[in-house]
């Protein structure tokens, strides 16, 4: 019981508030949205940016950012259809191992600029973003392959990404066995702990001995892989593919994951917290319409939301500095 | 922990060490000997060399030439990490720690107990934790965030750190400059009590009681080179000033009798919670008045809140009669008030900016007639302060980063002298530089009295602030503790208000 | 240091020169006067935005937001329009909603000490969706044919667009700002040492405030001159067009991190971008590369300086003196985080 109340408190608590204060409203206004198949399709609707979310996390927690996630998932995507486009009968489990493989292949092209050449990460992977983006389209054009559709993939893939246990989406089972071991790690393994400490500050890292390079380009490269998961489950769930999936995702992933209390600045934040981040912005996307809002809103939404976070993460972190400092000269009075 | 070694061979030894940086020789043929069961003090003036040894040591610097030898035996660390597991911690003034983690996680960083399949043992971790800090005397709780942990019990996670990975060589560069007498006879007991059970500790303290109280033998560097090993015992306290010092006190300190004229800068009631309150006084026409107390005592504060680049809660400053805004550094300037902070490279330099262009930057306007800069304009400007304050430099284009940090200190000062100040604020203006450069920067605070300028000095020197001010004001968590006139102030009565003991002035 | 920065000039120079020199000779059609003309006109947008985006680079700070900007400017442009308001009227509201916009940003990074990228990239998705909200995914055309010569047709017997002509001014203004006055030199003090420039009177808040409302306004006109250009507003107009402006103003010898580079370099730089993209374009490469070819551009701009100083650094193991520049982003300390920084290997020598 400590121990759930020690897991729910603070960030995650709130979100979690936050979360059922989106679904009061809205089931009051559609009582639809809170049926079984409405709850099917949020947890769907949030697994994939979970995924992607869960690996921004192990980069911003270093004081890295990937911007390159949306173009990575499209090239991983884009790839699953070329699969079935080369052999219609590709095992799925080659598909997901294929897209993992090139996803990673990605973050470490990002990390190790990162971590070995020491460009910024922001750059690097602005650039990147431009660069996956257009290998993607330039493989459609060379190859005349506009859009993949869902005849032209196997049953079996198909299949794989619509398919549910006990009532609960293949997808969402994935996410979540993804958050398990991310947090896992990070909790309990040295080389999780010290992607906190590479954040919180890099020059006691160092002094420390961390081998910070190596690490942050390991974690480049488990976030791609997620990336790249992200990417073929996205495709075997819609079914329809075309160069531009995941544009402008890696605003949506961003915003998740400030929500979700990890620290831009590296150093604290939790991989429960961005993925439930996550959650709470689809569940708002979703209800945008029920409430009679355009969905024009979503990424006016997304942005405002993570301004939002940012700005109360700044107030309060500010209000305690003065509570300290109020405290302190209390004490010498 | 190894048993109180009595064999003679010394735990570590440096022999005959040189560095260089660039043209700067910072050590010349320093040789010192650590053993076990020792507390060694390193004395020396600012400058001296003594961070250059503390840097060799830990394994950030290699040296140029000479050995480094552990156990006897040749060892040349290349970086911190190798020092550190060959058994060398070094406590920073200001430990350099993670704020967002636990303090238990400080303490093992790299090192976290682990049960079956490499998970970390929290449980063991924290028990750990607790009995080194009940070892030590000092309740910190192991689950708390690092962060607003005070910088006594930062340093206690450093020494807990150092025991944790079996340290037996422990350096403390001036551990004690920021605590009060209670926390630093809190980590005297601490550091005897490591030195007992066979570590070789090497301290470091511009407070020569602090030597005398808990080391055995004492080194003395003077200007990088190596002056004498002695045991603390048989080595007075004027000899070991004179051996550190290598002159004479009125050639260090050339203190000029000056006509002291009506106040100039006044300080009244000035308040910021937590940091400091009450703080009044005032600075007159040719006076050098010295601020003198701990570090963190809130001098720094204070004088920035003075100047404008802090905010402040409530209290007045007028210069010359006018008040000044608060949160104004540009209409301090305006009104003739010139800080030369603390913190050369942070905040008095732009180092990768030219000579030229970090001289004018504090009267930019000066040298842009029109509303355009010129830089003959510029360059006429650093030329002149440059000449007049003998800075050595290869071009005025160069950046400051490629001078010594005595002549770096110049620039600062010939950046704010050419604002024509008539209240000249200098913050720790000789930490870092050279007797020669200390000596010239004494006399040009001397001199700008003698000329009328009102200077307000803050040093952690006591032989500074004594040797130069005409009154001296202490410190004390926040407050102005005493007020001591040139003939009252002495060593004794300074730190007996500076950590509290005085009574409000 | 100058030097260095001098020989980048020179080396960009002389790749556009290349490039010129190449499409000229492989390319038919490319020296053309009209060629030439579209040529620049195609990069008058980017130019504007890589105008508003140096100083606040040189700050040490960064603006993803241009081009979203640029859309919700573009898309009010649209309503306003279809509103059935006169394009005298449109134009001084427009530059006014970017100039909100900017102040927006500034607020947030300025006044509540949030991190420029973080906000940025925040305020990207919220004026873009913004644009989208107010205008719906449809497009607005049909503006006045009295305007639209300004942003397509040149002045009458040269090659120079009126465009161009407003671009090449407001550049001249923001280099003599830039080079020649206390401001200028404040940016440059701001981006290698901002408590320094504090600590010396400069008023880093005010100044930083001004540069995101500037670039509000320049974005705004970006926005004018870009939907009279196409005869359509569009809330997606100029998507992305951020990493083309960032990438020039990098590619140009700006550093990052604040404090280095020159107008000159960022208008070479352009020059060479889009001399390259129009040989390429005649040359049927297809967009999607160009983007590829945009973002390798931006990465190897970063990527050389870093190898350059490794490679010097190597050689002369002697020039400790210049602190490298910090290993990953220049976020701004979350209160104190890394102030723990104690003294560098000079402290304590003579």
């Amino acid at each position: 019981m400590n121990r759930i109340r020690a897991l729910l408190s603070g960030r995650e608590l709130s979100i979690v508030l936050a979360l059922a204060a989106v679904v009061l409203v809205t089931t009051a206004t559609n009582p639809s949205f809170l049926s079984a198949q409405g709850i099917h399709d949020l947890f769907l609707n949030a697994s994939i940016i979970a995924l992607l979310a869960i690996g921004q996390t192990l980069l911003v927690i270093t004081r890295n950012i990937d911007l390159s996630v949306g173009s990575v998932m499209g090239l991983t995507a884009y790839m699953s259809g070329q699969m079935f486009i080369a052999d219609h009968e590709t095992p799925t489990i080659l598909v997901v191992l294929a897209g993992m493989a090139l996803g990673a292949a990605c973050g470490a092209f990002n990390g190790a600029l990162v971590a070995i050449a020491k460009v910024p990460a922001l750059v690097v992977t602005l650039g990147t973003l431009y660069v996956y983006r257009g290998l993607t389209y330039g493989w459609a054009s060379a190859t005349g392959v506009h859009q993949i559709n869902a005849d032209q993939m196997s049953q079996g893939f198909l299949s794989f990404g619509s398919g549910s246990v006990l009532g609960i989406p293949h997808l969402t089972l994935i996410a979540v066995v993804a958050l398990a071991i991310a947090a896992y790690a990070l909790h309990n393994w040295r080389s999780g702990r010290e992607l906190y400490a590479i954040g919180s500050n890099p020059q006691a890292a160092r002094l420390a001995g961390i081998p910070a390079g190596k690490r942050v380009l390991t974690a480049f490269v488990v976030s791609g892989a997620l990336v790249g998961l992200a990417g073929v489950l996205h495709a075997s769930y819609f079914g329809t593919i075309n160069a531009s999936v995941g544009t402008g995702r890696e605003l949506a992933v961003v915003a998740a994951v400030v929500v979700g209390g990890v620290a831009i600045f590296g150093g604290s934040g939790t991989v429960l917290g961005a993925v439930l981040g996550a959650l709470l912005l689809t569940t708002i996307t979703s209800a945008l319409p029920i409430l009679g809002v355009p969905a024009f809103w979503q990424r006016a939404v997304d942005g405002a939301a993570l301004l939002l976070a940012i700005s109360l993460d700044r107030a309060v972190m500010v209000r305690l500095a003065e509570r300290l400092r109020k405290e302190r000269s209390l004490r010498r009075a | 922990m190894a048993a109180p070694d009595h064999t003679g061979v010394p735990l570590l030894e440096l022999r005959d060490v040189t560095k260089s940086f660039q043209a700067v020789r910072a050590l010349r043929g320093v040789s010192l000997a650590l053993r076990s069961g020792e507390v060694h003090a390193l004395a020396g003036e600012n400058g001296a060399g003594k961070s250059t040894v503390v840097r060799i040591i830990g394994g950030e610097h290699q040296p140029d030439s000479g050995d480094v030898l552990l156990d006897g035996e040749h060892v040349r660390f290349s970086s911190p990490r190798e020092a550190q597991q060959r058994g060398v911690a070094v406590i920073h003034q200001e430990p350099i720690q993670f704020p967002d983690l636990s303090v238990a996680e400080n303490v093992f960083m790299g090192r976290q107990p682990l049960r079956t399949g490499r998970r970390i043992d929290r449980k063991a971790m924290h028990r750990r934790a607790s009995e080194v800090f009940d070892q030590l005397g000092v309740p910190i709780d192991p689950a708390r965030q690092t962060r607003g942990l005070s910088i006594a019990d930062q340093q206690i996670i450093e020494i807990a750190k150092a025991l944790v990975a079996d340290a037996r060589i422990i350096v403390m560069d001036e551990p004690t400059a920021a605590l009060s007498a209670v926390e630093a006879e809190r980590l005297f007991r601490v550091a005897r009590g490591l030195a007992d059970r066979g570590a070789a500790l090497l301290f470091i303290s511009h407070r020569l009681d602090e030597m005398y109280t808990l080391c055995d033998r004492v080194t003395v560097l003077r200007d990088g080179a190596f002056v004498v090993t002695e045991r603390m015992a048989d080595i007075d306290n004027d000899t070991l000033v004179r051996r550190m010092v290598g002159r004479s006190v009125e050639q260090l300190f050339p203190k000029r009798d000056t006509e002291i004229g009506e106040e100039v800068l006044v300080v009244d009631g000035l308040t910021r919670a937590g940091v400091y309150r009450d703080i009044s006084f005032s600075v007159r026409r040719g006076e050098i008045v010295g601020l003198a107390g701990l570090v963190g005592s809130g001098r720094s504060e204070v004088v920035r809140a003075v100047f404008g680049v802090d905010d402040r809660d409530s209290g007045t400053v007028t210069v010359d009669g006018k008040a000044l805004p608060k949160g104004k550094p540009r209409n301090a300037i305006e009104s003739g008030v010139a800080l030369v902070p603390e913190d050369r490279r942070e905040q008095g330099l732009v180092l990768e900016l030219s000579i030229e262009r970090n001289a004018s930057l504090a009267r930019l306007r000066q040298v842009s007639p029109g509303g355009l800069t010129r830089q003959s304009r510029e360059r006429a400007l650093a030329g002149t302060w440059g000449e007049r304050l003998s800075l050595k430099f290869g071009s005025l284009s160069d950046p400051a980063a490629t001078l010594s940090g005595g002549n770096q200190q110049k620039i600062v000062l010939g950046k704010w002298l050419a604002t024509e100040p008539s209240v000249l604020i200098v913050d720790e203006p000789t930490r870092g530089i050279d007797i020669g450069a200390k000596v010239e920067v004494h006399a040009l605070l001397s001199d700008l009295a003698a000329q009328g300028m009102a200077v307000l000095l803050i040093s952690s020197e006591l032989p500074e602030v004594l040797g130069m001010a005409d009154r001296v004001l202490v410190m004390h968590e926040g407050r102005i503790t005493a007020e001591l006139s040139r003939d009252e102030a002495d060593e004794e009565s300074v730190m007996y208000a500076a950590t509290g003991n005085g009574s409000a002035a | 240091m100058r030097e260095k920065l001098l020989r980048w000039e020179s080396i960009l120079l002389l790749l556009c020169i290349l490039v010129f020199v190449w499409g000229s000779a492989s390319t038919p059609g490319f020296a053309e006067t009209d060629n030439v003309s579209f040529l620049l006109l195609d990069y008058t947008e980017v130019a504007l935005l890589a105008l508003a985006l140096l100083p606040i680079i040189l700050t040490g700070e960064i603006d993803l937001s241009v081009a979203s900007v640029l859309g919700f400017c573009s898309a009010l442009t649209g309503v306003l329009w279809d509103a059935g308001m006169s394009f005298e009227t449109i134009v001084p509201l427009v530059l006014v909603a970017g100039a909100v916009l900017g102040s927006l940003n500034a607020t947030l990074i300025v006044r509540f000490g949030l991190p420029a990228l973080a906000v940025t990239i925040g305020t990207l998705g919220l004026y873009r969706g913004l644009a989208y909200v107010v205008l719906g995914d449809g497009a607005v055309t049909g503006f006045p044919d009295t305007y639209r010569p300004i942003a397509t047709d040149t002045i009458p017997g040269t090659f120079l667009p009126y465009s161009t002509l407003v671009v090449l001014v407001l550049g001249i203004l923001v280099a003599v700002v830039v080079h020649y006055t206390p401001i200028g030199r404040s940016l440059y003090a701001i981006g290698l040492g901002e408590q320094t420039a504090r600590f010396s009177g400069i008023r880093v808040q005010r100044i930083k405030f001004v540069l995101y409302i500037v670039s509000g306004i320049l974005c705004a006109l970006a926005s004018l001159v870009y939907t009279l250009r196409y005869n359509s507003a569009r809330a997606d107009n100029a998507n992305g067009l951020e990493l083309i402006a960032v990438a020039a103003v990098l590619l140009g010898g700006v550093s990052i991190f604040g404090g280095k580079g020159t107008v000159v370099g960022v208008a070479s730089a352009l020059l060479l971008m889009a001399g390259l993209r129009n040989v390429l374009f005649l040359n049927d490469v297809t967009n999607e590369i160009q983007n590829v070819i945009n973002g390798l551009l931006l990465i190897i701009s970063v990527l050389v300086p870093v190898v350059a100083n490794l490679v010097r650094r190597r050689r002369s193991p002697a020039a400790v003196g210049i602190p490298e520049p910090p290993p990953q982003e220049t976020l701004p300390d979350p209160v104190g985080a890394t102030a723990a920084s104690h003294a560098t290997p000079e402290e304590d020598q003579r």
